[in-house]
């Protein structure tokens, strides 16, 4: 099985320690991971802004890169949502078909393919779940609290593979947090009013760490957490999982 | 900024009357939720009402023709009107037809949309909306905020005050109960002088040619049965097309709205009571257009319940009037820009994608990705604003160019590490405001797996 990591633009920038973590997951679980070099972004930053036709060449060139792997695996639904959903813009080829298939969350990669029902990493804190939207309601990672199904979540069931982990029960169980990409710049005031709801809804129910499976969503909290100086940590789910301590 | 942006600001600005609007609302999308969650085929229901929907849409001028020749041959006048200006200039003709001077309205938003009050008070008539909510915000001079619930945005002490003012209640007084007996006795004088009654349409049934209803307080009824003429305003996306539809429809529409398992009132109207007449008046205005637009034509199935607007937060945090519309939230946001593109081109970007809107409609509107696709068009035909058109250029070929991309990587890191405080924060700096900017690391993780991996 070949699997390709895809690590997007921002976390490659702005947070290595997420795609190491990643990587060192996949292969403490025997996974090949290749780690294509030449890879840059999804696309979603103009096509999400309306600008789809600049995002086309982004689009070829990630096909190019990834085409021939079995899996894709990214620890960002959104990304991962990006690739499924929107590359229909261009010609349908085989390779596009492939990549848009087989290009999965990390979650996804490891409940559904690895199959993995055991972890060895521990985390002894209390944790608030993110619900990143792009994950939770595009790639239905999990039931989303409008609708009336079984309740599911594949990053809570990953979570309590952890020992020692206290996962807390919020009030609103899955709002958005307000990132939005551009959205976070065209309308800061809602942005961060977004942000801050959400930072107290975990401050309340005495979160020590706060994760996602959306690196994205976590960028815009730390951002708000920083600047408050609020005693809250941030770790990306991969990182939990693969047992890095805050 | 674009206006949304703008009005929203000023709203957030006064945060503790955000916490409440947001936390009022909230309050709705959770009683939906229980409601919900007491019917376990709620997401059949769903489908089923969303196929119904689809249905109609694609063969809607024969229900139309349908429902007409049904009304008719009922004893209703059925009116047909292309827009705004038309719908209005036919209510005023029916009235002065039959010398109205004082008129009842109950539950309309398609009247707000064509702007029918400001057209008949001008021409000399008399007009009381009779919904709590309506009659407030009339009282107030303010357009709805909410399609459902219309003064959502004033508080309980705002209400007295108004009605200290205008209907002489005493000073002070905020208990809703004492300020609803008061509008009550207020209206029950203009129910009984009332000489004609408006009212919207929620289902209009081709099959039966009647018009359905749904109110919590009785009010449509109060005024039809009351005035000897009734006119019901709707647009031409009301049709369902059997009765036995009516009750897919029904159960998902108060629940969805507000929690309840039914409206109070469920009212069908078929024919003008005797020595009375009824007139029922279809409207177009803009539809047939979002009709033929592929992408957008399912926004045609909403049954204004409100949900989206309850579950979005983003109206929640900036409140109706920020949408400058009738309709506002994120229902507002996909039809707006098939009427104005230009001037609603703002809207579609009032929205973070989160998908909150298309899981709470009740007829399984594909809201966020209609956001997404009114976007693009926007971009197309030269509505965004310049500066950010070319960033997105210039984005999307340093992205797809692995040697630019790593070079600017590098230098923004550096940039952010090293320049002083005023030039990363200031006042171009939208993110920066009341966000700190990510710490860079020394290194990407590409060059950490160059060198750790050895490439
Ligand atoms: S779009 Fe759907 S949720 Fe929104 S008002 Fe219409 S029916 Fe209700």
């Amino acid at each position: 099985m070949k699997v390709g990591l895809f690590i997007p633009c921002y976390i490659d920038q702005f947070y290595p320690q997420v795609a190491i973590a990643s990587l060192e997951l996949l292969e403490k679980l025997g996974c090949q991971v290749a780690y294509p070099f030449r890879q840059t972004c999804c696309g979603q930053p103009m096509a999400n802004t309306g600008c789809e036709q600049d995002a086309v060449a982004t689009y070829h060139h990630f096909v190019e890169l990834f085409h021939a792997f079995d899996y894709i695996v990214a620890p960002s639904g959104s990304c991962v949502y990006h690739v499924r959903k929107h590359y229909d813009i261009i010609e349908q080829t085989e390779a596009v078909k492939r990549v848009r298939e087989n290009t999965l969350d990390l979650s996804e990669f490891l409940l559904d393919v690895l199959k993995v029902e055991s972890l060895d990493s521990s985390f002894p804190y209390k944790v608030g779940l993110h619900q990143s939207c792009h994950g939770l309601r595009g790639l239905r990672l999990g039931t989303g609290s409008e609708r009336v199904l079984e309740k599911d979540s594949k990053l809570q069931a990953l979570l309590r593979l952890v020992k020692g982990i206290e996962l807390v029960e919020l009030s609103r169980a899955d709002e958005c947090c307000g990132f939005g990409g551009t959205f976070a710049i065209n309308e800061p005031a809602i942005s961060v009013k977004m942000g801050k709801d959400r930072i107290a809804d975990h401050e309340s129910k005495g979160v020590e760490v706060l994760t996602a499976g959306d690196m994205s969503c976590l960028m815009h909290l730390e951002s708000i957490i920083r600047r408050q100086q609020k005693n809250i940590k941030v770790k990306h789910i991969a990182e939990i999982l693969n047992g890095v301590q805050p | 900024m674009n206006q949304h942006a703008q009005k929203a600001a000023e709203f957030i600005r006064n945060e503790s009357r955000t916490d409440w609007h947001d936390e009022a609302l909230w309050f709705i999308r959770s009683k939906r939720d229980k409601a919900a969650h007491g019917i376990p085929e709620w997401e059949e229901l769903r489908e089923l009402a969303s196929q119904v929907k689809s249905h109609v849409l694609s063969k809607l001028d024969q229900y139309l023709e349908q429902f007409e020749a049904r009304a008719i041959q009922n004893g209703v006048q059925v009116h047909w009107a292309a827009d705004a200006e038309e719908h209005n200039r036919i209510v005023h003709s029916i009235l002065k037809r039959h010398q109205v001077q004082h008129l009842v309205k109950s539950k309309s938003m398609l009247t707000e949309e064509c702007h029918l009050n400001d057209y008949l008070i001008e021409r000399g008539i008399e007009v009381v909306d009779t919904d709590l909510g309506e009659r407030i915000i009339q009282l107030k001079g303010e357009p709805p905020s909410h399609i459902v619930m219309p003064a959502i945005h004033l508080k309980k002490e705002e209400v007295g005050e108004l009605f200290h003012e205008k209907l002489h209640t005493e000073k002070g007084a905020t208990d809703p109960k004492y300020l609803t007996e008061a509008a009550r006795q207020h209206l029950r004088q203009k129910f009984l002088t009332a000489q004609a009654a408006i009212t919207g349409v929620n289902f209009a049934i081709a099959e039966t040619g009647g018009v359905v209803v749904c109110t919590n307080e009785g009010n449509a009824d109060m005024g039809v049965h009351l005035a000897p003429v009734q006119i019901h305003c709707m647009g031409i996306e009301k049709i369902i097309p059997k009765a036995e539809h009516l009750g897919i429809f029904t159960r998902l529409l108060a629940r969805s709205a507000t929690g309840q398992p039914i409206t109070i009132y469920t009212s069908h109207y078929h024919r003008p009571k005797t020595g009375g007449a009824m007139h029922v008046v279809i409207v177009d205005n803009g539809r047939t257009a979002q009709l033929g637009r592929e992408d957008f034509r399912n926004s045609l199935k909403c049954i204004r319940c409100g949900a989206c607007m309850n579950t979005c937060p983003i109206y929640r945090r900036s409140g109706g009037h920020s949408y400058g519309y009738t309709v506002p939230g994120p229902i507002g946001s996909i039809l707006t820009p098939g009427l104005d593109l230009k001037k609603y081109s703002g809207l579609p970007f009032a929205s973070t994608l989160c998908g909150s809107c298309s899981d709470v409609c009740p007829v399984k509107i594909n809201i966020h990705e209609q956001l997404y696709r009114w976007r693009q068009v926007i971009a197309e035909q030269g509505h965004l604003p310049a500066a950010k058109r070319q960033s997105m250029k210039w984005a999307g070929r340093v992205l797809s160019r692995p040697g630019w991309y790593n070079f600017f990587g590098k230098i923004g890191r550096w940039a952010i590490r090293r320049l002083p405080r005023p030039f990363l924060y200031n006042r171009f700096n939208e993110w920066g405001k009341d966000r700190e900017l990510p710490e860079p690391p020394r290194q990407s993780f590409k060059e950490w797996y160059r060198e750790n991996k050895r490439l």
